[in-house]
Formats: C-alpha cells, sequence, structure tokens
C-alpha cells in the first residue's frame, strides 16, 4: 500500500523536475542533503519518518520519548512526504548514504534492499531477544522475511483494507450494505439513478485501483492466485479466476461504479475521503488508515455515527474465504548495514525500549489505529472508536489469509508495472486478456 | 557593438567563459558520459551495476511505450508553440508600446513566470477538480469536465498550462524585440500610407525573424524536459495519456528501479534535443545571433 499518511502532496517535483535535470535526473547519483547520512563514530542514529498527522505526531513524539530516556544515544530525525520519502530513501540506500533506521512497508522493496546488502540480518538478534518477538503480532513477520530471514522489525499499525459506508446515504434512499458481488452491482444502479456516485475512488493514485483487484482475485479465485503470481509462475495473470476478476471490474467501470473523473483524483489530496463524508459517493474502498483521516477531516462524519465499515463481500461462486483480507501486515523498521557500529547500537536500543513502548500504542490506539502488539483487547475495547478497532483487530487476527498489498509484496520493476496496467485497465484501454498478457510478461522481474 | 569588435574582445576575455565552462561541464558533460555508460549496464539503483550490452537499448527500441512517448511529447510541443507564438507575439507587440497602463499590464502579465511549476499544477489540479473544483462549485456545467481523466482533454490541459506558464515569458523577448525595430521603418511606412495591419505583417514580424527563432527554439527544446508541471497534475495519466519522454524516464528509473531503460530514454532525450535545436539553426539561417536593425548593427 502506498500511503499512511493524510497528506502527500508532491513536492517531489520541485527537486527534480528542472530544466537541465534531463540527464542529471535518470544520474540518481543525488544523494540526501546533510539530514541524514553516515556520519563518522559517536554519531547519532539517524531516522527517516513520513510526515501526515495524525501519524506524524506519533512518530515524532516516539522519538522524543526515546532522547529524552537515553542523553547518550539520540537519534535524529528527518521528516518527509510519502512519495518524496519513498523515491528518495531508494536513492539514498544506492548511494550509501541511507539512514541508520530504514522505514518501510517490507515485501518486494525490503527484498531488493536485502538482496543489495544495504540492510543488517537481524535474524540472529531476535533469536537473542525473544521477548521483542512474541510481543508482536505473528502475522506482521511474513512482510519482513527474506528466503527465510528476518531483515525488519514490524511496526506501527496492522491495516486491512476495509469497506467503507456513508450511512446517512444509504438510509436516504433506504439501500443495505452489500453483501454479495450482485448486491454490490444492484446498489450501483440504485445509487447512480439518485445522481450519488456508487464508489468513491482516487483513481490517479493508482494503488486505490489495485486494492479492487486484490479483493476480487481473492473472492473469486482465492489467495492462491496472487500467490501463484508472487512465486514467479509462468503466465499466473492468466489464471481463469483472475480474467473474471478483471472481467468484473471492468464491468463496474461500465456500469459507472465509481464517481466521475475518478482516474485525476488524488489520495494525496484527500479528496477520495471528502467525497465519502460529504455524501457524495456512497461507498469507498479504502485502508483503515482512512478512518482517522475521516476522523481528522469529517466533521461529525465519525463522532456522529454516520460511518460504516465492512468486509468485502463474497462473490458469488468464488473460491475465496469471506475472513481472508489484504493490506498492510505492518509498516517495517530494517538497519542499515552501511551504518557505524555505534549508530547500529543506538538504533538496536530504539527497536528494544522505542518502538511501540506503551504511550505510542495508546497514541496510535487514540488515533484509530491497532498496533502489532499482542494483547491490546482492552485497550481497544476501552477506547472510544471500541467498534472499529475490534473490527480491525478481529479482521486481521482472524483472517484465513492476509495478503500484503501487491505493490509492497513484488519488487519495484513489477510493481510499476502492475500499477501502469492498472490504470489502463479502468480506463478501459486494456482487456482482461491484454492486462493478463501484459503482466505475464514481467514475472519473475 | 559590430561584428568585428565582438570578435575582437572575445580573445582576451577568454577566461570569462570559465566559470560556465566549469558548471556546464559539472553538470552537464560529466552527467552526460555517465548517463551514456549506465545505458550500456543493468542496475536497480541499489546494488552493484553490471554491464549489459546492449540489453536496455533492445528493451526500450522493442517497447511500444516509447513510440507513445515520442509522440506524446512531439503533441505537447507542436501545440504549446501553435499556442504560445501568435498570443506571445501579440502581447509582445502590445506590450512594447510606451503607454503606462502597458507598463502596468505587462507587470501582472510577469506573475506566472514567478510561480512554481509544482504551485501552478497544484493550483490547477484544485480548480479543475470535476468534484470539489470551479466548475462545480460555480454550477457551470462547461466548466466541470473531468478535465484530467478523459485522455484528449487532459493532453489540452497540459498543453493550457503549459502556455500559461510560458507566455509571459516568450511576451517578454518579443517586447525586447519589437523596442529594438528603429522608429525610421514605421515613420517611412506611413509615409507610404501603410495602416497598422499592414506595418505589422511588413516591418514588425520581419524584423522579429530572429526573435521568433529563438523564442521556438527556446519552446520546443524546452518542452523535452517538462517533467514537474505534468508530474503533478496528471502523473502521465489518465493511463499514459500524457506521459512524455522525461516523465517516462523518470518512471522507468526511480519508480521501476532500472536504471539501465532509464538512461537510454535519457540518451535519446538528448539526441532528439541536440537534433531540434540543429534545424532549427538551419532554419534561421546559419548565424541567427546576427542583427538584421540597420543602424545599429
Amino acid at each position: 500500500m502506498a500511503s499512511t499518511t493524510t497528506s502527500r502532496r508532491t513536492f517531489l517535483s520541485l527537486a527534480l523536475g528542472l530544466p537541465a535535470g534531463a540527464a542529471l535526473a535518470a544520474c540518481g547519483t543525488s544523494g540526501p542533503s546533510g539530514t541524514g547520512g553516515g556520519g563518522g563514530p559517536g554519531a547519532n542514529a539517524s531516522y527517516w519518518y513520513l510526515t501526515g498527522q495524525p501519524q506524524e505526531g506519533i512518530r515524532v513524539d516516539a522519538v522524543k520519548r526515546f532522547n529524552a530516556a537515553n542523553p547518550s544515544s539520540q537519534i535524529t530525525a528527518t521528516g518527509f512526504q510519502n512519495d518524496a520519502f519513498k523515491t528518495k530513501i531508494k536513492t539514498a540506500i544506492g548511494a550509501g548514504q541511507a539512514p541508520t533506521l530504514i522505514w518501510g512497508w517490507g515485501g518486494g522493496t525490503l527484498r531488493s534492499y536485502a538482496k543489495a546488502g544495504q540492510v543488517d540480518d537481524l535474524t540472529s538478534w531476535f533469536a537473542e531477544n525473544p521477548a521483542i518477538k512474541s510481543r508482536l503480532l505473528p502475522t506482521s513477520f511474513d512482510a519482513a522475511t527474506v528466503d527465510g530471514k528476518l531483515y525488519a522489525m514490524p511496526c506501527e499499525t496492522v491495516q486491512p483494507i476495509v469497506l467503507f459506508y456513508n450511512k446517512k446515504v444509504f438510509d436516504s434512499v433506504g439501500a443495505q450494505p452489500p453483501q454479495s458481488w450482485g448486491e454490490l452491482m444492484a446498489l450501483v444502479t440504485t445509487f447512480n439513478n439518485k445522481n450519488i456516485a456508487p464508489f468513491s475512488l482516487g483513481g490517479q493514485s493508482r494503488w486505490t485501483n489495485m486494492m479492487w483487484l486484490e479483493f476480487l482475485f481473492d473472492r473469486i479465485g482465492g489467495p492462491e492466485v496472487f500467490h501463484a503470481i508472487f512465486a514467479g509462475e509462468k503466465n499466473s495473470w492468466s489464471n481463469p479466476g483472475a480474467i473474471e476478476a478483471l472481467t468484473k471490474l471492468q464491468d463496474l467501470v461500465k456500469a459507472n461504479g465509481f464517481i466521475k473523473g475518478f482516474s485525476s483524483i488524488t489520495a494525496d489530496s484527500n479528496a477520495d475521503q471528502a467525497l465519502l463524508y460529504t455524501g457524495r459517493a456512497a461507498m469507498m474502498l479504502h485502508g483503515s488508515w482512512s478512518y482517522g483521516i475521516q476522523q481528522t477531516n469529517g466533521g461529525d462524519f465519525v463522532s456522529g455515527g454516520s460511518i460504516g465499515f465492512q468486509s468485502f463481500p463474497p462473490v458469488e461462486g468464488g473460491k475465496g474465504d469471506p475472513s481472508n483480507t489484504v493490506g498492510n501486515p505492518a509498516q517495517y523498521i530494517s538497519i542499515s548495514a552501511k551504518a557505524s557500529a555505534d549508530e547500529k547500537k543506538i538504533a538496536k536500543q530504539y527497536l528494544t525500549t522505542g518502538v511501540l513502548a506503551d504511550d505510542e500504542v495508546k497514541a496510535w490506539i487514540a488515533t484509530g489505529g491497532v498496533p502489532v502488539v499482542q494483547g491490546t483487547d482492552s485497550q481497544l475495547a476501552a477506547s472510544k472508536d471500541a467498534k472499529f478497532l475490534q473490527f480491525i483487530y478481529n479482521t486481521a487476527s482472524k483472517a484465513k489469509a492476509f495478503g500484503q498489498s501487491w505493490d509492497q509484496a513484488l519488487s519495484p520493476t513489477a510493481a510499476e508495472a502492475l500499477l501502469d496496467n492498472i490504470s489502463k485497465l479502468f480506463q478501459l484501454t486494456l482487456s482482461p486478456q491484454q492486462f493478463a498478457d501484459n503482466m505475464n510478461a514481467v514475472i519473475g522481474q | 557593438m559590430s561584428a568585428a569588435e565582438t570578435s575582437a574582445r572575445r580573445g582576451s576575455l577568454g577566461w570569462l567563459a570559465v566559470p560556465a565552462l566549469v558548471f556546464f561541464v559539472g553538470f552537464g558533460v560529466i552527467p552526460l558520459v555517465g548517463v551514456l555508460l549506465l545505458s550500456f549496464t543493468s542496475w536497480d539503483g541499489l546494488g552493484d551495476i553490471h554491464f549489459a550490452g546492449l540489453t536496455s537499448w533492445t528493451a526500450v527500441l522493442a517497447d511500444p511505450g516509447l513510440p507513445h512517448a515520442l509522440w506524446v511529447t512531439f503533441l505537447v510541443m507542436a501545440l504549446s508553440w501553435l499556442a504560445q507564438t501568435p498570443i506571445s507575439l501579440l502581447l509582445g507587440v502590445f506590450l512594447a508600446g510606451s503607454q503606462r497602463y502597458r507598463a502596468m499590464l505587462s507587470v501582472l502579465y510577469f506573475v506566472p513566470l514567478v510561480l512554481s511549476s509544482a504551485a501552478i499544477a497544484i493550483t490547477y489540479k484544485a480548480l479543475l477538480d470535476p468534484n470539489f473544483g470551479l466548475g462545480a462549485g460555480l454550477r457551470i456545467s462547461l466548466l466541470s469536465q473531468d478535465w484530467l481523466g478523459e485522455p484528449g482533454l487532459a493532453l489540452g490541459v497540459v498543453v493550457f498550462v503549459v502556455s500559461w506558464q510560458f507566455i509571459p515569458f516568450h511576451s517578454l523577448i518579443y517586447q525586447g524585440g519589437v523596442r529594438q525595430i528603429p522608429r525610421s521603418l514605421y515613420e517611412a511606412a506611413e509615409l507610404d500610407g501603410a495602416g497598422r495591419v499592414r506595418q505589422f505583417f511588413s516591418i514588425t514580424l520581419p524584423q522579429l525573424k530572429y526573435t521568433i527563432i529563438t523564442s521556438s527554439t527556446l519552446m520546443v527544446v524546452g518542452s523535452l524536459t517538462f517533467f514537474d508541471l505534468i508530474f503533478v497534475l496528471t502523473a502521465g495519466g489518465p493511463g499514459d495519456a500524457t506521459r512524455v519522454l522525461a516523465l517516462d524516464m523518470y518512471k522507468r528509473g526511480f519508480q521501476a528501479n532500472l536504471m539501465g531503460p532509464a538512461s537510454v530514454i535519457a540518451v535519446i532525450l538528448v539526441l532528439v534535443g541536440l537534433a531540434l535545436a540543429l534545424v532549427l539553426r538551419r532554419v534561421g539561417g546559419r548565424d541567427a545571433s546576427a542583427s538584421q536593425l540597420d543602424g545599429a548593427a
């Protein structure tokens, strides 16, 4: 998944898009400017975090608390916007200028770091400190594992993708949330007749579109379909279940299931969220972090109980278990292999005592997030958002299969090809078969 | 300054070019060589660089994405030239007048030029939003199109915004050009009974020949590197409707981690740019920097 932030406008272009930059940009050697970096012995450990409230405040506070408690081992934190961060950290790592603590989404990107020998193998460290590992949700470790070795520590929150809906809009047309794909398609007609968009979608961000395919693939063909793709099996995108999912998706686009102009709406600006809480759209498929954004931006939408949420409905005749979900099993922190021994020591101390300390766990829960820590049930139940938090906790912990978001699970090369083809699929410029052919060509990349 | 004087001074003042030369080598030539070398390698930006021969070149040249990106780049170039040149020319002529209100207006017209491309793109994106933008706010159905979501419209919007941003700059060039035209030519034309329109086509336009070539070169070569504006406005979408060459390069290099193919595109970009600049110089005659002005030459 690409976003956990409330706002991540693309100022990246400021750094890269200079007229003379054509040649320079491709060169890709422009490292970070002074903020991060290796540094000499005795240097502070460095850490880059994502900006955007409410998450930003929690990340900053965690570092502040650690620094206050450990006067001799300090962490210097620098904030970046989401898209800028993704490019910048990749470039910095390639240039040997990575921060000590490398934050990310695990999966394919982490694999590319590990393959290049840029992040430390933490398997033995976890073995020496079993308490750290046993405290976290077991499902969160899959995306931190590369070829049987652990390269990152799960942190922050578990974020399955949820079908949000606006109860007021449903009441106004006297409809019920969909319990099957057939009902969902029927609702599309109902809402379009009332001039309400059935689904909000920030289609320019592309990973937003991908969430639809993740669920349709699972519900129709079961998690095995994407497992085969992930494992690099030949022609696995041409699986009949995959083709059916792609066809159903295009049926939904053709039936005007998504709001007019969805392909120019970005998730960065939270315009897709605004469409839901202003009642212009009835439903939205989005990551669970959306709850916090709607709480912050949506006036009394959340506090007034107008927000509805449920799992993606089953598809008639499909193989996937309705309890299956997809999303971000956690976020991840790795330690740069290029950091000095002192920096690594501070980093490990932070992983041990700083990450998901009790105060941080409380802060996540207060913003509608479920931390990847075991045994938080009572805290979740006591929260003002108990209903949502328990729903997320149950969705994550009771899922028969918790698939990682495709763009994070796959290698960056395959992920970019995927997102590119998905946007064309939603534009209806590619048929399901052409989509499958294009994607089969990049399997294993 | 006469041509003879210029060349006489060139020798003694050659060292003045040294700072520019250092920058050009450091930020132009060296990266260019680097990109050329990278285009023959495979590199994900993280690990080791491996020599890969012509793999990246064959991959990019066989990819249907390349002719498409070239076509989109050409469209943006041609359409933005067609939109900008007449408007800048007319504005430039208008602003060249010495009336005070025209000086006031020229300050206003200059505003888009001092805004950053990212800020312009974000502003237009907000204004053109189909649900929360200008059209929806004012309830004008003509304005509430899916501006950035329909392939044809999105390309049109890109051309419009590019033109909006750069017309002031080119107007400024034309304004300077028009002011260089000796008054005596117009006085003679008036005596011969030529009207305003006739004067424009028979004196202003021919006298601006080299200004037009200079401005066109800047527009055409500059449009090859439009990146920031399009990146923020449409990110190359919808689909790949506005994916110009520079954006294609960025996506391959920094999003798909394929530095080899991205470098191939960079090399192609440089070659296309050089070719265009050469062609434009040919069109303008061998010495485009020579003055055509009588008396002042």
